[in-house]
């Protein structure tokens, strides 16, 4: 078959890529913040929050400076700018975007509760009146189940919306499958454990987070298997849009980055941390986090590639 | 309610692109950006080989993807007659419609908002055909209500063979191309 097409439009032809940099960064931090809720509701309402310190108290206020980032990235994508308040002046029942952009508008009051349960003391002493918030806040009964629970509700809504948004957009093969909202809030969950693995100071800490990550990761590697079975025991187009990722374009990033140095190698260090037969390092959390960053690159330009027209690959 | 649909005879077209100069006066297109686009399929093998010319654009589609993600309303179908269009001023530019239509049939204009075939709908309620159709010198593309039985366009499809573009899309494209 030969077809000639005398359109050029930018960023339509030759192949799709609407999307550069911005989506896969926003994608990447909306599920770490969302994993960082996900984590810091659970230990609260798990009451082990005073034992987690690094993941309930300092987690909060990083996960506001990264959902505002993320939210500056998606801003940096929108080619009508000055029009962004439109978002808020709907609520499309249909479209996931309008969705994650009233959830976004959670995620604020769920850190920021989050955030009061322990003001972190260089702020607490430079502005006191917000330890007075604080315990406010802490004086309603039953406050950290509340905050916890808000924190876990939110964080699935944002780290799972991610992927439907991708999903939903029926035109690329690579994306129709529901799995994409569970791959990200499973990854989203994992790059979390990684980052508070990283940086808290705690050995208990670390080590629990460590098993935790191990776990979300193990969890990953499947749903990234059941995503391609999904994609490989479907259509032509689907089955095209799966090699893609599988002997493609996107090959050797995904098997390299995201497979091997994004999933297998950190799992294999971080499950011989926890035996104690190599020490903590940043080394495995940073591969987690930079695997992360990948899948979400590789998704959303490979599902940009992958079209129902045959002769678009 | 009306439901417009265009059917174009592949069997007439030539490929003379006089529909795409015409959409990009009418609608003051910019310059590198198109509404509408000539496709030229051969397939085959030497010496039986088979070529189909088709002007291509938006399908206005009876479940169109692009209105569905859309955050902000600015997609929308027409009430009345079923035409795609877009809000301009409600619009940011967030190009989830762009991703989401299988035709690739909408592009960003320089000003910021997504933009495609309107199916001339400004000449349409005054009682025209789109420009493009209106230009065509072999008159092989035809514009109508497929919801009246009576109109060429119905009629078409009731005689000729068809096809549409992407059907397994599952997005029900209006514009039907005859074999």
């Amino acid at each position: 078959m030969e077809v000639t097409i005398t359109r050029h439009n930018e960023m339509i032809d030759p192949t799709v890529h609407v999307w550069g940099w911005e989506i896969p960064v926003y994608l990447f931090l909306g599920g770490m913040v969302a994993g960082m809720m996900i984590l810091s509701g659970y230990f609260f309402l798990k009451g082990r929050s005073r034992d987690l310190v690094c993941v309930c108290y300092r987690i909060p206020l990083i996960g506001l400076v990264l959902i505002s980032l993320g939210m500056l990235a998606l801003f940096l994508d929108l080619e009508h700018k000055l029009y962004v308040w439109r978002l808020y002046t709907t609520f499309e029942i249909k479209s996931p975007m309008s969705w994650g952009s009233w959830i976004l508008l959670l995620v604020y009051p769920a850190l920021l509760a989050n955030f009061f349960m322990y003001v972190p003391d260089p702020i607490r002493s430079r502005l006191p009146f917000l330890q007075n918030w604080s315990d406010k806040l802490r004086s309603l009964p039953n406050a950290p189940i509340i905050v916890g629970k808000f924190n876990i509700a939110v964080g699935i809504l944002l780290g799972t919306y991610t992927g439907l948004l991708l999903s939903s957009l029926g035109a690329r093969p690579l994306w129709n499958s529901a799995i994409l909202g569970l791959l990200f809030l499973t990854s989203g969950l994992s790059t979390a454990a990684a980052f508070v693995h990283m940086i808290a100071k705690d050995q208990w800490e670390r080590e629990t987070l460590a098993k935790a990550d191990n776990m979300f990761l193990t969890a990953e590697l499947v749903i990234l298997a059941l995503f391609i079975i999904n994609m490989l025991s479907s259509s032509e187009v689907q089955i095209r849009a799966a090699m893609l990722l599988l002997t493609g374009p996107y090959a050797a990033t995904f098997w390299v980055f995201v497979i091997l140095l994004g999933i297998l190698v950190p799992l294999f260090i971080q499950t011989r941390a926890v035996k104690h037969k190599v020490i903590h390092t940043p080394i495995a959390p940073l591969l987690v986090m930079l695997g992360g960053l990948i899948l979400r690159f590789i998704l959303v330009g490979a599902g940009q590639l992958s079209h129902y027209a045959l002769y678009k690959f | 309610m009306a439901r417009f649909a265009m059917v174009i005879d592949t069997l007439k077209c030539v490929g003379c692109m006089d529909c795409v100069v015409a959409c990009k006066t009418e609608n003051d297109v910019p310059e590198g950006l198109n509404r509408d686009w000539i496709t030229t399929v051969t397939e085959g093998k030497f010496p039986t080989l088979r070529t189909e010319i088709r002007s291509e654009r938006c399908n206005h589609c009876g479940n169109p993807p692009c209105v569905h993600c859309c955050p902000t309303g600015a997609s929308h179908v027409h009430d009345l007659d079923g035409v795609v269009l877009v809000h301009h001023n409600l619009c940011i530019g967030c190009k989830a419609c762009l991703a989401s239509c299988p035709y690739d049939a909408r592009f960003i204009h320089p000003k910021g908002y997504a933009d495609k075939c309107t199916f001339c709908i400004h000449r349409v309620e005054k009682g025209l055909d789109p420009a493009c159709v209106s230009v065509c010198p072999t008159h092989c593309m035809y514009f109508g209500d497929l919801d009246d039985p009576n109109s060429q366009v119905s009629r078409l499809l009731q005689e000729r063979k068809h096809h549409a573009l992407l059907p397994e899309a599952g997005t029900r494209p209006q514009i039907f191309y005859l074999i």
